[in-house]
């Protein structure tokens, strides 16, 4: 049933773009839902990351892989099980950067009535190339946000339609990142497993992104479209001049459309693991539970009776019955 | 509590790396006019020309000229056609630079205006040497490098 939900969700976001265009509400569809859902988008991410950020983590969560520091001779695994800053910092980049934990997944099979497992890595490849390519993606974007394109953007762009195919350029992130949302798409509608824990908020912002990465392969290859007008939109966001030139096809409207919902998505749901991954603290916290003491932030006052203070109380008596006292 | 105020700080530095990526464009921005380009069509052949027209539609030319031009090298490198036909009965023939750059001929005031804003690297001149700018208009554009930023 999510999948249907979702599926909705989806014709309505293309579907609504289309009629609004076709009404001419350009203004609303070219200004003002965009810059709304950056607001949206940069306010509820900072956000999620204050709430997140305020509440206490008592205890370090070693979830670890590795040997943890101990005796001078027993080598300890720094990066999977690390006792200080930097450790912490290399496990941080490791699962940002490189995806480690998903790189560990496992599979479990019925072989002979018996469970087997091994390993399985279409996951984190699919997921890792779906990550890069979409990042390298935004950033080729930044040639329709700065004037003159910032380098980064032109190199980049260079380099992802380094084998020239087709005028324009095929870029091979477009490929990836199609490919690899299609498989993330699959895995949960063709696994019985995962499809029984997805919910529709799972598969929006697949769809989405396969919705904006279908509209731009489309601008680009085959309902083209006049960039400079784009351009021109784009800087009237961030010059706060707002534009609307002539010649923004349907096609970018839907494209343009998905991109705004899901920005708005982003800090409501499940994509908020950008901002996430770093607040995981069994990420970001270091094993040394063994040599530092960590006092539990809300524990209540308790009311302590020292020795002293009990000896104070019971002096006479104590010594009544010739109990030994600290002080005479 | 030395702890929590380490953390604090954290949090501070993960934010403010956040929120200057997601303004960077603001920030780039700033202080800085993004004029659209203008493209300059008053060389002397088409000022020359009957009718201003080119071989196909401004709004078509506009999005599809690097695919008609992909179009045509086919045509001539692989098919051997050279000459071109418009729907309305022109004929062209199949060439950048006898064709296209005839009334084009300023490559910076023309080509480049928009693949500059846009950030576009087209090929044509790994191969192509850029035709020099016929007398009688400003700035030659000899080595095909030179742009106008």
């Amino acid at each position: 049933m999510p999948i249907f939900a979702s599926l909705l969700f989806i014709v309505i976001a293309i579907l609504f773009p289309l009629f609004a265009a076709s009404a001419g509400w350009h203004g609303l569809l070219g200004i003002v839902i965009p810059c709304a859902a950056w607001a949206v988008f940069v306010f509820g991410f900072v956000w999620r990351v204050v709430v997140w950020a305020r509440s206490p983590v008592p205890f370090r969560i070693p979830v670890t892989s590795g040997q943890q520091r101990s005796l001078s001779w027993i080598k300890a695994d720094a990066a999977e099980n690390p006792s200080g800053r930097w450790g912490v910092a290399l496990r941080m980049f490791l699962e940002v950067a490189l995806f480690r934990s998903l790189f560990r997944n496992t599979r479990t099979d019925l072989y002979k009535g018996r469970p087997v497992y091994g390993r399985t890595k279409n996951l984190w490849l699919f997921g890792w190339l779906f990550h890069a390519s979409f990042l390298v993606i935004l950033v080729r974007h930044l040639r329709l946000f700065s004037e003159p394109v910032v380098p980064m953007a032109d190199t980049l762009a260079a380099v992802d339609g380094m084998f020239e195919i087709g005028v324009p350029t095929l870029y091979l992130s477009d490929l990836c990142l199609l490919a690899a949302a299609a498989f993330l798409l699959l895995r949960r509608i063709v696994i019985p497993r995962v499809r029984y824990i997805s919910l529709a908020q799972d598969y929006i912002p697949l769809l989405l992104v396969l919705c904006i990465a279908g509209s731009g392969l489309l601008m680009r290859h085959f309902d083209k479209i006049d960039l400079v007008a784009v351009k021109e939109l784009a800087s009237g966001w961030i010059c706060f001049v707002p534009t609307l030139p002539e010649g923004l096809t349907a096609v970018f409207f839907v494209h343009l459309f998905c991109v705004s919902a899901l920005l708005v998505w982003f800090p409501l749901g499940k994509l908020m693991h950008m901002g996430g991954v770093f607040l995981s603290p069994t990420r970001n916290l270091a094993n040394d539970s063994r040599r530092r003491r960590h006092v539990n932030p809300w524990n209540a006052p308790v009311k302590v009776h020292t020795y002293e203070e009990y000896e104070e109380e019971f002096r006479n008596q104590m010594k009544a019955v010739g109990l030994p006292v600290d002080k005479e | 509590m030395k702890g929590r105020r380490g953390g604090l700080i954290a949090i501070g530095i993960g934010l403010a790396v956040f929120l200057a990526l997601a303004t960077y464009p603001f920030w780039h921005a700033a202080g800085k006019a993004m004029p659209v380009p203008e493209l300059d069509l008053e060389t002397p052949a088409i000022r020359a020309l009957p009718a201003r027209l080119c071989v196909a539609p401004t709004a078509e030319m506009k999005t599809r000229h690097m695919q008609i031009l992909d179009e045509w090298r086919t045509e001539v490198v692989r098919n051997g056609r050279r000459t071109f036909e418009t729907p309305d009965g022109r004929r062209f023939d199949r060439s950048l630079t006898r064709t296209c750059m005839q009334c084009h001929s300023n490559k910076e005031r023309f080509c480049d205006r928009c693949h500059d804003y846009a950030g576009v690297k087209p090929k044509c001149w790994d191969c192509h040497i850029v035709p020099e700018t016929p007398s009688g208009e400003a700035s030659a554009a000899v080595a095909g490098k030179g742009t106008l930023k």
